[in-house]
């Protein structure tokens, strides 16, 4: 980790409606210095006296050094929480702690990287992308969405990107079907050797797949609910096979997000596999 | 003019009465990051086990109404880790440590007490009575005094004179009271609570409930009622016995109902989730809030709504008057 993450009280300066998605750029000193690529922070929702008492976790789409540092969120509204996040205004005071978890571990040499962002995942990897090109590697967009309103950095993805393939399950934009349906054509044109990964479980899981399929090293950025996001309530976990060979439920807030994506055990996600470190019944020690 | 904020579990001096409450500072490495843990008035380990634990599956969180839903299961690395790597870290960094433990057999938990007799660092250990007991059909041993004096007795006779045993109630029974007092019977230096009643939250959309396990324990201000009445219930009973109190804490101001209801000392569980500062900013609200009541020590506020309307607190203030 890049230092100890701190809370910092942020002033938002701009919001925008980006499609189906609200980006707020927070002025946040302190969080944006030690920001890596990968990092997520999150935000206290609802004000002093809310009845919402978990905070919600959200990659890191952007830092600039303006103001001080300033951090920019992308976001869609799902409940409660985002809902009143998607309310704030310029000058507002946001809450928040970051930076938080695991970035994604960079190549050492230049090389060619598919970057795969599905809904709001997408937003993570831009500052990787920038990342990656100042290493020196190819850097290849695949970006997806259930519509074409949903497909979050279609043109900095252009700008940016050797190649850009876009994707709707509705077929509004780009080709129709899903990223991991156009993947293995992307990985082989490209001659990738290296995939990084945002979206939910689902998606990361057929991603892991493909990867597998060309053995090439795949990192996925997981999304599991977290109550603290800071490591303390063990709410987060997801089965992952450490370097030893042995599955342990891990955290995805301290552990993660980022993860090889072959090390996660996707079939697995939601149970507690008998072969874990301490299940019921299973091995000990 | 400050508080005197010291604070005794049984013999056992701590120099402020703010604590983590098991299970929600983790191993103390994460809270770390933002303040000292060697400034709480102890740190309170999540739920110790014998072996390993894998715990429940996810989603093992459903946030609800000024609550939370946990289904964790003791999630852990079971004893022999506890204290090759995290007690030891603890205990470099100073920090008074409080070791919660967990079993399903009367057994487990004497052993786990044993395990820990000879270890450094330790300056109390807390019975979780919480867990399910295994031989007997899954009765929670927080619910039945018997088997949580059984549990107290056992866990006494096997530590250590100087560290006090805290037995950790449920609220989850007809009556406080008697499980307390059995659990005093049984040797329990003090009593820690409440532990979180169980609930249940349906996700309406999936229309399926929200947390893997079905159930869960509920936290946050949504159980402080139940909170301040156990604490309240068991110190007008047994007002000797000290009891550190918690449910919900997030300000000074939620401290000081548990205090002014009996408890000595607070544990801050839920609200650690939503600011990793809470400990020491509740104790600082907590101190100004005793400070402007004009009390010059916590131990006189312990208990004090207890006294009969119409009577007044002592304080700093009554007495000067009265030497006049
Ligand atoms: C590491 C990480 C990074 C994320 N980055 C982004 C991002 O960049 N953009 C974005 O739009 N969303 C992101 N999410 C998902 C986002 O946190 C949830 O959509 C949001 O918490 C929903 O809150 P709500 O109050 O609107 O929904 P509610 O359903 O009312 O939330 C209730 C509780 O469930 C949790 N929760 C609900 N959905 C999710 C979910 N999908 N993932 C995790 N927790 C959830 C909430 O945090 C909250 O505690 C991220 C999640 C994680 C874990
Ligand atoms: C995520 C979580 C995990 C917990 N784990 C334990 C545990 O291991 N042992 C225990 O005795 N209590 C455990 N508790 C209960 C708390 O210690 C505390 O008694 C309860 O949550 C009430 O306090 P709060 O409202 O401030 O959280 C846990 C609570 C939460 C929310
Ligand atoms: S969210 Fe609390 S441990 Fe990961």
């Amino acid at each position: 980790m890049a230092g100890s993450p701190v809370q910092v009280t942020g002033t938002v300066l701009t919001t925008r409606r980006v499609d189906a998605y609200h980006a707020l750029t927070v002025v946040a000193p302190g969080i944006a210095d030690r920001f890596r690529p990968g990092h997520f922070v999150t935000v206290a929702v609802g004000g002093r006296d809310s009845s919402m008492l978990t905070r919600r976790a959200f990659a890191v789409h952007d830092v600039k050094p303006d103001y001080g540092g300033t951090v920019e969120l992308v976001f869609g509204v799902r409940g409660a929480g985002t809902a009143w996040l998607a309310d704030r205004k310029a000058r507002d005071t946001l809450d928040l702690v970051g930076p938080l978890g695991r970035p994604f571990p960079l190549p050492r040499d230049p090389c060619t990287c598919v970057l795969v962002g599905d809904e709001h995942g997408s937003a993570a990897l831009f500052a990787l992308g920038d990342a990656l090109q100042q290493r020196g590697c190819r850097v290849d967009f695949v970006l997806g969405a259930q519509s074409a309103d949903r497909v979050f950095g279609a043109l900095r993805a252009r700008r940016m990107g050797e190649t850009t393939t876009l994707t709707t399950e509705d077929g509004s934009l780009g080709m129709r079907g899903t990223v991991t349906d156009v993947l293995p054509g992307v990985i082989a044109d490209a001659r990738a050797d290296a995939v990084y990964a945002c979206g939910p479980m689902a998606t990361l899981r057929g991603v892991t797949a493909v990867a597998a399929q060309f053995g090439i090293p795949v990192q996925v950025a997981v999304e599991e609910s977290m109550a603290c996001g800071i490591g303390v309530c063990m709410t987060c976990v997801v089965p992952v096979i450490g370097d030893d060979g042995v599955t342990r439920m891990v955290r995805a807030c301290t552990e993660g997000p980022v993860f090889r994506g072959e090390r996660v055990r996707f079939d697995d996600v939601g149970t507690i596999p008998f072969d874990a470190l301490g299940a019921p019944g299973g091995r000990h020690a | 003019m400050t508080t005197d904020l010291r604070t005794y579990l049984a013999h056992v001096e701590l120099p402020n009465p703010v604590l983590t409450a098991s299970g929600c500072g983790g191993t103390g490495r994460e809270l770390a990051h933002f303040s000292d843990v060697h400034r709480l008035g102890a740190f309170v380990t999540r739920s110790i086990t014998m072996a390993p634990r894998a715990g429940r599956p996810t989603p093992r969180m459903a946030e609800t109404p000024s609550g939370l839903l946990n289904a964790v299961g003791l999630q852990g690395p079971g004893v022999e880790a506890f204290l090759e790597r995290e007690l030891p870290w603890l205990a470099e960094r100073g920090a008074r440590t409080v070791v919660s433990i967990g079993g399903g057999t009367v057994t487990e938990y004497t052993a786990l007490a044993r395990r820990l007799a000879g270890a450094e660092g330790i300056t109390a250990v807390e019975i979780n009575l919480s867990c399910p007991n295994v031989e007997d059909r899954g009765r929670v041993f927080a619910r039945d005094g018997s088997a949580a004096a059984e549990v107290v007795a056992s866990v006494r006779a096997a530590t250590p004179y100087e560290v006090p045993v805290i037995a950790k109630l449920s609220p989850d029974v007809a009556d406080i009271v008697a499980v307390a007092r059995a659990c005093v019977d049984g040797g329990a230096d003090a009593l820690a609570m409440i532990n979180n009643p169980v609930g249940m939250s349906i996700d309406v959309d999936t229309m399926r409930p929200a947390l893997a396990a079905g159930t869960g324990g509920l936290s946050g201000p949504a159980v402080r009622p139940l909170a301040v009445r156990c604490v309240w219930q068991v110190h007008a009973a047994l007002p000797g016995v000290p009891i550190v109190g918690m449910g919900g804490v997030a300000t000074g101001r939620d401290a000081l109902e548990l205090v002014l209801a009996g408890a000595c000392a607070v544990a801050v569980g839920t609200a650690l989730f939503h600011d990793p500062y809470a400990c020491p900013r509740v104790l600082r609200e907590l101190e100004e809030l005793l400070q402007a009541r004009g009390f010059d020590r916590l131990a006189d506020a312990v208990g004090l709504a207890h006294r009969p309307a119409g009577a007044q607190p002592r304080t700093r203030s009554d007495l000067e008057e009265s030497s006049l």
